[in-house]
């Protein structure tokens, strides 16, 4: 299988912690790779360590490398927000931009770059509502402010946006856990399909989704990554007592 | 433990001493405001509005050219100082996590409580000594001077209320952050941002100061920037300070004149900071 991102001995921390410690992982093309572990080991970090959000972080030192179709993301002379365009993100809580309508969040990516053309807007509407299964649930009131939809609909708006702008990679943190357990199925149907067109990592806590929609996992425990492989190889017959420990909720 | 009656006795005892309070802080208030409206209706006349002062002794006449004075000095400020203002804070909030920052932030707070004379110092040093006379920028650049820091500072708050998962949806679209703050950031905060700005300009409506050697009054219409300027708070003062019981009666109109704008504007920013902002 092809690798399209690749962690190679990844460090990441904020001042003194250590969050992220000497992870190497591969994330093959098209397929959803879940990463696992207790809040707080570290799962966040390592995801926004890819798309480059801890840029913003004064206190964040990313070290090691981190490959996008064997280019290192963090290169000298390489653009964050042109990584950032082929690695899109999805937030734990959704966040439609509120003061903008269903419509044009979807266009978001392009309105705020200046760079919709004319013509092409009603066409990248519809095929990503339609493509997050949006599209009949909301076609009559694009119009309608983003904020009127249901916490699950805005999830998949927000997905809806991240696809818009055609990235080759979507990074989503924890993107069910603050929806219920009907509008999580959805989302986890439209994970299994985006990944035809997508490389997909989601971050989760919730260890039926990571079994449910993930081809390949990831545990982290205390900013290492303890084991990897195939999701079905890890939730049987684990190689590590702490993922074992983990998978049955025999946790501390 | 005391007594039910005299927790009552205490309590009523404290609620009445907090109605005096509030009564000896609104009784001036409303008696400055309950005189200026007596003394300014009675005074004032369509002629306020588009006469121009009559020359000593001479009755009627208006402020008109004090108003539009007024009006140009305030444009020009808002001109000079709001941009400043704005980008200074989205600068401050988005960019700025270093020294340069927090110096800027302690030079707006000392620039905040320089007193306006001062302000006005600044500003004929600045500007009407290299250029040799009195002027209208003179004045300008003073009021934006004292417009700047209020704006930078309300601004820079509003900034910070903007939920920081608004700033991460839109650089994870692949938006500059550059952008991100000036396209999302800044218009989520407007209503907040807007209230400042209309705050500031109240504050700066009614000052006169700054105005006294550098926009420097002028009994004509001007409507150069490089010459001196008429401005309605210089035309009250002088005229409040003149012998002639007519240029009082002007004084009066151009006061209640003055206190109903700065009405109109703090009453425009409390109806904007009213309105829902975004949760
Ligand atoms: N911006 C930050 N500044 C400082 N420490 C941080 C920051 N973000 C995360 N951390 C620390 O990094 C560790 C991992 O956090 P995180 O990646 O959010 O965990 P998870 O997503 O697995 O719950 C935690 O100890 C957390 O306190
Ligand atoms: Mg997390």
């Amino acid at each position: 299988m092809n690798s399209k991102v690749h962690l190679d001995n990844m460090n990441v921390h904020f001042g003194s912690t250590h969050a992220v410690k000497s992870v190497s992982l591969d994330f093959p093309a098209n397929s959803v790779t879940a990463i696992i572990g207790p809040s707080g080991c570290g799962k966040s970090t390592l995801l926004r360590s890819i798309n480059r959000m801890h840029d913003l972080v004064p206190t964040a030192r990313v070290s090691g490398r981190i490959l996008l179709d064997g280019t290192d993301v963090y290169a000298r002379g390489v653009d964050p927000v042109a990584i950032r365009r082929k690695i899109g993100m999805v937030f734990q809580k959704p966040n439609p931009f509120p003061a903008m309508s269903i419509h044009d969040n979807v266009v978001a990516g392009y309105k705020l770059n200046n760079s919709l053309k004319r013509g092409e807007t009603e066409e990248i509407v519809e095929t990503s509502l339609r493509r997050v299964a949006l599209w009949d649930e909301v076609k009559d009131r694009l119009k309608s402010s983003a904020m009127d939809l249901s916490g699950g609909q805005q999830q998949r708006l927000c997905i809806a946006r991240t696809i818009a702008v055609q990235p080759e990679v979507i990074l989503m943190d924890e993107p069910c856990s603050a929806l219920d357990p009907i509008a999580t199925l959805k989302i986890e149907e439209l994970v299994e399909e985006l990944k035809e067109r997508y490389t997909i990592i989601i971050v989760t806590h919730n260890m039926q989704q990571a079994a449910r929609v993930s081809d390949a996992t990831a545990f982290m425990y205390m900013g290492e990554m303890v084991e990897s492989g195939p999701t079905k190889k890890i939730f049987t017959t684990p190689e590590m007592k702490q993922t074992e420990d983990y998978i049955t909720g025999r946790f501390g | 433990m005391k007594s039910l009656t005299f927790r009552h006795l205490t309590n009523s005892a404290v609620t009445l001493l907090m109605v005096l309070a509030t009564l000896t802080v609104l009784t001036p208030l409303a008696l400055i405001f309950i005189h200026i409206i007596k003394m300014g209706l009675s005074s004032l006349s369509l002629d306020f509005f588009t006469q121009i002062p009559k020359p000593t002794g001479e009755s009627g006449g208006g402020m008109a050219n004090g108003l539009f004075g007024s009006g140009l000095l305030i444009l020009m400020a808002s001109v000079i100082g709001l941009p400043m203002g704005v980008l200074g804070a989205v600068y401050l909030t988005e960019f700025g996590g270093g020294k340069l920052a927090s110096a800027i932030r302690f030079s707006a707070d000392v620039l905040a409580g320089v007193p306006s004379i001062i302000t006005g110092m600044v500003a004929y040093a600045l500007i009407v000594v290299p250029m040799k006379g009195f002027s209208a920028l003179a004045g300008s650049v003073a009021l934006a001077l004292i417009m700047i820091p209020i704006i930078l500072r309300t601004t820079e708050e509003q900034l910070k209320m903007v939920p920081g998962t608004l700033r991460e949806a839109s650089l994870a679209l692949g938006v500059p952050l550059w952008r991100t703050s000036l396209k999302v950031m800044l218009p989520s905060a407007a209503k907040g941002v807007v209230t400042g700005i209309l705050l500031a300009i109240a504050r700066i409506a009614g000052e006169t100061a700054p105005l006294l050697f550098t926009a420097l009054g002028n009994q004509f219409w001007s409507r150069k920037l490089t010459e001196p300027i008429a401005a309605l708070p210089l035309q009250i003062f002088s005229f409040a300070i003149a012998p002639y019981e007519d240029w009082h009666k002007l004084a009066w109109a151009g006061a209640l004149v003055l206190v109903c704008i700065m009405f109109a504007l703090n009453l425009g920013a409390r109806v904007m900071g009213r309105q829902k902002r975004y949760s």
